[in-house]
């Protein structure tokens, strides 16, 4: 079974997710972020892969992957921390990166190292459902990864269905359209939405991404999804407050 | 045009092509995609695409004998003046064109993204003249080098915005276009190049295939056969290429080259030419040849020229480079600057520095005294003076 299915076993509410940016604020932060979301109690861990040209991802998550590539993070490195937390490490990682990352890195290799850091989840915001089904079903199925689809305000009934069928997380449902940001508050359009989804009993659990930054959006998202992951906010706090002060920002949400 | 170098229905040309893009995207680039043939191909967008070409944009544009640069380099060469369309370059053939599809499918504002300001201008042209809303995306190294066209986009209406992100040059527009389209889908990106996720590298490549279209009946005028020997064309993203190679490139006995911006040299580590230094990637939504390093961050590229500062390559290109059908070659900045002045002291015609590039080739080539040569002119050098006065006396 899938870590995260395992996962949603043991609790299927309120589940919080935090995305960093691995190599941010320094090079060796990657574990001492995972160590410190791992205290503070967050229920799976988005890691993210640091790439020059991240298409869907806002100013935030922008400034903090520019950073940590001119820290000198790449894929070697970050397999490299990944393996030293893995015996210790008990909260689930789900990889976040940009397909040309595995493209060059090359897709079997890729796939390989993931699974031996015993991660099994992963996100490609720019794979298309029309290559997972052309290709990459297939090779991720060899190594038993799965990826998780994204589903937007804009995304038809049909398709969800159709995602819903292909997924064996998570669906990563997409708060607006938007590029990951915070943007303060929950709409009466998004509660719509998320009324929407929500309605269609869909097998899969749903975690909303893209705008969740404190305690007030995450209980909104929590009402209509399994949970929520927080990713600029958290990183902005990490920018200015430091890995000691991690559990500083989770508490306030959680409790 | 059926051809084998159409792109299949997932948008690929050989391995190259597809729509890399995320979730978020896939309603709008699938909303074209159902209808960009269908309505290129109608009647009606015919008929009023083909009337502004001619009464707006001043087409068909001369295909001129150069008779000094011919004597110069012993053969036959055509120049073909999209310089002297409306807007001084190929790429209002392509906004012309798009301005028409968006309004089709009920677009208001428009976006686009743009290097050197040329399709930037083109497209707050067009905007201008059907009364749409515009915003361009350019890098901030570009606005201050390209200054008059920055002048000309806000003359039209058209809000600059500049992108500050990596090489602040025409990827980062890129990029920045994108993540604006991504937050407001409502908005028609109007793509400047035969680049980004499928439908948009065909559906800029047929705008842009009137160059070539008209190519054939100009040569047959005045040569009596509507294949040249050779088509020179030069290449960032490759729309004025696309264009100029578009109804040849199943006839394989017209030698097509395109020519990449080499920057201070291909192997100086500053440099464009995306097919020497590149290898498979992804970019803006598509796969193609790609300036990349060992884990796949794209590399930032180097040209005098910032129409071809691009790291990447449209996926017709690359599939042209990897079939062999085309031939690259590549000019540094030097080099461009010297054709840039040999053409305009020969021939009395300013080209720009993207242009310029193509024109850097002839040196290099062993040409015949009767081969039939074209280069596409794909547009004037005004924008460029400031640079051409710089390095003029050095």
């Amino acid at each position: 079974m899938n870590s995260i299915q395992q996962l949603f076993q043991q609790k299927d509410k309120n589940l919080l997710s935090i995305y960093f940016t691995c190599g941010f604020p320094k090079l060796d932060d990657t574990t001492k972020v995972i160590a410190a979301l791992e205290k503070s109690k967050v229920d799976f861990i988005e890691v993210g892969l640091p790439y020059s040209d991240p298409l869907a991802d806002g100013p935030t998550i922008q400034d903090s992957s520019h950073k940590a590539l001119q820290n000198g993070i790449n894929l070697d490195i970050v397999f490299e921390q990944l393996m030293t937390i893995k015996e210790t490490n008990k909260t689930p990682l789900v990889l976040m990166g940009y397909l040309n990352q595995m493209l060059k890195y090359g897709e079997d290799k890729f796939c390989e190292k993931v699974i031996d850091c015993g991660i099994d989840t992963v996100i490609i915001p720019d794979l298309p459902m029309v290559e997972f089904e052309n290709h990459y079903q297939l090779l991720f199925d060899k190594y038993g990864l799965t990826n998780v689809f994204l589903i937007t305000p804009n995304t038809e009934q049909e398709r969800i269905k159709k995602i819903d069928r292909y997924t064996k997380a998570f669906i990563y449902v997409v708060a607006s359209s938007s590029i990951t940001g915070a943007k303060g508050e929950i709409s009466k359009e998004q509660i719509a939405y998320f009324k929407r989804i929500k309605a269609m009993n869909l097998k899969s659990k749903l975690i909303v991404g893209f705008g969740i930054s404190d305690k007030s959006t995450f209980n909104t998202a929590c009402q209509f999804a399994n949970g929520a992951i927080i990713g600029s906010a958290f990183i902005k706090n990490l920018d200015k407050n430091g890995v000691d002060k991690i559990d500083d920002f989770i508490q306030p949400i959680l409790n | 045009m059926k051809s084998k170098f159409s792109p299949d229905k997932n948008g690929y040309f050989g391995q190259f092509g597809g729509a890399f893009i995320p979730e978020l995207l896939y309603p709008n680039v699938k909303e074209l995609e159902d209808n960009y043939i269908q309505i290129i191909e109608s009647d009606e967008f015919q008929t009023e695409y083909k009337s502004l070409l001619k009464d707006y944009v001043g087409r068909p544009t001369p295909l001129y004998l150069a008779k000094r640069l011919s004597e110069k380099y012993g053969a036959h060469i055509y120049l073909k003046r999209e310089d002297l369309n409306h807007t001084g370059a190929h790429k209002v053939n392509n906004t012309v064109g798009q301005i028409l599809i968006a309004k089709k499918l009920g677009k208001t504002k428009i976006i686009a993204e743009t290097g050197a300001g040329q399709h930037g201008v083109a497209t707050a042209t067009v905007c201008a003249l059907m009364g749409l809303d515009c915003t361009v995306f350019m890098g901030e190294k570009d606005i201050e080098r390209q200054a008059p066209n920055v002048a000309r986009m806000k003359m039209l209406g058209a809000k600059v915005v500049p992108a500050t992100s990596g090489s602040k040059t025409l990827k980062d527009a890129t990029n920045e276009a994108i993540r604006y389209w991504i937050q407001n889908p409502e908005t028609f990106y109007l793509i400047g190049s035969v680049v980004g996720p499928h439908p948009h590298p065909d559906m800029v490549a047929r705008l842009q295939a009137i160059i070539s279209e008209e190519m054939k009946w100009q040569l047959k005028e005045k040569t009596g056969k509507e294949n040249p020997d050779t088509i020179i064309a030069c290449v960032g993203g490759g729309s004025n290429a696309a264009g100029a190679f578009y109804h040849y490139m199943d006839d394989e006995d017209v030698e097509l080259i395109a020519v990449e911006a080499a920057g201070l040299g291909v192997n100086s580590g500053e440099s464009a030419a995306t097919s020497q230094l590149g290898e498979v990637g992804i970019i803006h939504g598509s796969k193609t040849i790609l300036m990349q390093d060992e884990y796949g961050q794209i590399v930032e590229p180097y040209s005098i020229s910032a129409g071809l500062d691009y790291p990447g390559v449209g996926p017709l290109h690359a599939f042209l480079y990897e079939s062999k059908r085309a031939i690259f070659m590549n000019a540094t900045d030097k080099e461009a600057l010297t054709a840039a002045y040999e053409l305009t002291k020969i021939e009395g015609i300013i080209p720009a520095l993207e242009t310029a590039h193509a024109l850097a080739v002839l040196p290099k080539m062993d040409l015949k005294k009767d081969q039939v040569v074209v280069i596409n002119l794909s547009g004037r050098g005004d924008k460029d003076l400031e640079t051409y006065i710089e390095h003029l006396d050095k």
